[in-house]
């Protein structure tokens, strides 16, 4: 067995990369609940993946046989149903787990000197994500996975000058269609999830050069051992795997509890409409985008077109996504976790999570006057949160930290 | 393009006010009862496919409730040759849409769009309308272009109205409930049994798997409960040493 290994080892760095990556990349030994994030985003990510490889044996990509092909898998192929819905609820699974993903890095400052490019590329994986999501859900063909398509694509159109030109390249024709379902396939099954998987590799290198960040935000790298092992630091394998793999399970039973009771999820993961077959001639009364779309739905709906034309709604949509980007630079403050920021840190954080949930239910209920004018205001608190940001970090309260990290 | 755009914008407001405002009866769904599924199951063979297909749904599968293969190819294969066969319909989509103004619908989801309750209350809720090409209307789908194909067995009914008022002042008549004005050869209980046994199988076509899936998933989620507890005391095990 040594032997072999040796022989391996001679070409290619294998027992140096477990070292590296694993058994002596030392970890924060004061990881907590939020840490899990990370690798349940890794979990479901090779669910979607393995789920999508039997998907696609069985899926026609064709606009007359696409909505026919998915209740064939449902009824069938063997324990079809249950590729599907593992697919379908990993979808909106895998959302959950980035947005408390990012939602831990923001609460404890892991996007900070010197992490700012695992931050980027985490950025740009919800940015992939977004797009592996929206074009995975045409694919059904059902009613809302035609219309949201058409609104969605519609947006492009709103660009202007080359809006028109743009979203019938798209298309690849004037309206949704099978030219649109086509693409949207290949661009679903190879081209996203390989930019997808080069960008986590990316997230996880860069993350794996500078080291975890914790809960208390101090640098375990800066007090070291004889042995030059950080003194806060536990190796990564066996503690986190174990950890991970306990959190793991605890995932799966949420998981499997909604993939056996609850696929559909009330209407959010799967809509009604949606077991209506596309039909280009037939609008739906109410279109709605799923569920981890519809913050950004509600701040291109509070925004009034500008002499006639919908592109600055468009235009803040992107923005409120873009901007995430900005965080590291944006926040001026002396320390990195929430544990030791003062109030007006705190109480900035708190409305931006108010103002992004709220934007989230707004995106859902119609756009009634009260509704588009409360959306107009959490938009504001939303865009507040970012700008103001260097003001209130810089001039906040904080704590002394500690030296090293706290239980 | 950019209209349209701003259409679906302005749509959802415009929508959401003409929301239905009939309240739905509860259909009394039960996958474990398979001798209403299958009753309900020939009152879809024998009523509702001659019309509607549910070309996703084979015949054979209809074994899931208890029906043997040579029951279904003696009493329920009309439209087909093999039990393997999906259930469609011999009826042109052309004729239908000449017919009826719309192709009926494809039935095997139906009640994954529209919900069993929507289904269970439209077909107790049609009513004579002489307005009408059909002659019927529908309390919960106004205008609809399907007639009560039920109607030798539930009779006719006929709405009676009652006055309502407006916030702004301006009186409404408004469909209150539906009366019998002519019975059918069943009474209203049973003809309520009869549909309540058809939107049951109905329920079952949405997705012949559920059942299936009820019962793996508690086999699973009981199977994570142990591995959970193996994770959990290997968890400890490791930790203890770390301070």
């Amino acid at each position: 067995m040594d032997k072999l290994l040796n022989w391996v080892d001679a070409r290619f760095p294998l027992s140096a990369s477990y070292k590296a990556h694993l058994s002596e990349y030392f970890a924060p030994k004061n990881f907590n609940f939020w840490y899990f994030f990370g690798s349940l985003a890794l979990l479901v990510l090779v669910i979607q993946i393995v789920s999508g490889i039997f998907l696609t044996m069985h899926y026609k990509p064709d606009a007359a046989l696409a909505f026919a092909s998915v209740e064939y898998i449902m009824r069938d192929v063997d324990y079809g149903w249950l590729v599907r819905y593992i697919h379908s609820t990993g979808a909106s699974m895998f959302f959950v787990v980035v947005y408390l993903h990012m939602f831990r890095a923001m609460i404890y400052g892991s996007y900070r000197q010197p992490r700012e490019l695992i931050w980027i590329f985490g950025v740009l994986i919800y940015l992939v994500l977004m797009a592996e999501a929206f074009m995975g859900y045409l694919l059904p063909w059902g009613q809302m996975s035609y219309w949201g398509a058409q609104v969605i694509i519609n947006l492009f159109a709103a660009v202007p000058f080359i809006g028109e030109d743009l979203s019938i390249w798209i298309r690849g024709d004037y309206v949704v269609g099978d030219a649109t379902l086509n693409r949207f396939f290949a661009l679903h099954v190879i081209a996203l999830p390989l930019v997808l998987l080069g960008l986590v590799a990316a997230h996880l290198v860069a993350l794996h050069e500078v080291g975890s960040n914790n809960p208390d935000g101090v640098e375990i790298k800066k007090l070291k051992d004889e042995q030059g092992k950080p003194l806060d630091g536990i190796p990564f394998h066996p503690y986190y795997t174990v950890k991970d793999i306990l959190g793991g399970v605890v995932f799966l039973m949420v998981f499997a509890a909604i993939v056996f009771f609850a696929p559909e999820m009330g209407g959010y993961f799967l809509e009604y409409n949606n077991f209506i077959p596309a039909d280009p001639l037939k609008t739906p009364e109410h279109i709605v985008p799923v569920w981890y779309f519809t913050p950004y739905y509600a701040i291109l709906r509070a925004v009034p077109p500008i002499l006639g034309s919908q592109f600055p709604g468009v235009a803040l949509m992107g923005v409120a996504v873009l901007i995430f980007f900005l965080l590291p630079w944006l926040d001026k403050s002396p320390v990195k976790s929430i544990r030791y920021r003062g109030p007006k840190f705190k109480i900035a954080l708190t409305l931006f999570v108010i103002a992004f949930i709220g934007l989230g239910i707004l995106g859902i209920l119609p756009a009634t006057e009260l509704y588009t004018w409360i959306s107009r205001v959490l938009s504001v608190v939303y865009f507040a949160f970012f700008l103001l940001m260097p003001w209130y970090t810089k001039n906040d309260t904080v704590k002394p930290v500690p030296e090293r990290v706290t239980k | 393009m950019k209209k349209l755009l701003f259409l679906f914008l302005a749509l959802p407001t415009a929508v959401w006010a003409a929301g239905p405002g009939v309240p739905l009866d509860r259909a009394p769904v039960n996958p474990r009862d398979q001798e209403s599924l299958q009753r309900g199951a020939s009152v879809f063979v024998n009523y509702c496919l001659s019309c509607h297909a549910a070309s996703y749904m084979r015949y054979n599968r209809m074994q899931d409730f208890g029906l043997s293969e040579a029951l279904i190819k003696e009493n329920l294969l009309f439209a087909a040759d093999k039990p393997g066969e999906t259930m469609q319909v011999a009826m042109r989509a052309k004729d239908a849409k000449e017919w009826f103004g719309v192709p009926p619908p494809d039935l095997s989801v139906i009640t994954r769009s529209r919900g069993a309750d929507w289904v269970y209350t439209y077909l107790r809720g049609f009513y004579r309308d002489n307005g009408r090409p059909m002659g019927w209307n529908n309390r919960v789908f106004d205008n609809v272009g399907m007639p009560h194909v039920l109607h030798d067995l539930q009779g006719q009914m006929v709405p009676v109205h009652r006055v309502e008022k407006s916030a702004d002042g301006v009186e409404h008549k408004v469909l209150d409930r539906l009366e019998l004005a002519r019975p059918g050869s069943m009474t209203l209980a049973e003809y309520d049994a009869l549909v309540g046994d058809l939107v049951n199988y109905l329920a079952w076509m949405g997705e012949p798997a559920k059942s299936e899936r009820m019962h793996l998933g508690v086999a699973v989620l009981l199977f994570l409960g142990l591995f959970y507890v193996v994770a959990f005391y290997l968890k400890k095990e490791y930790w203890k040493d770390v301070h």
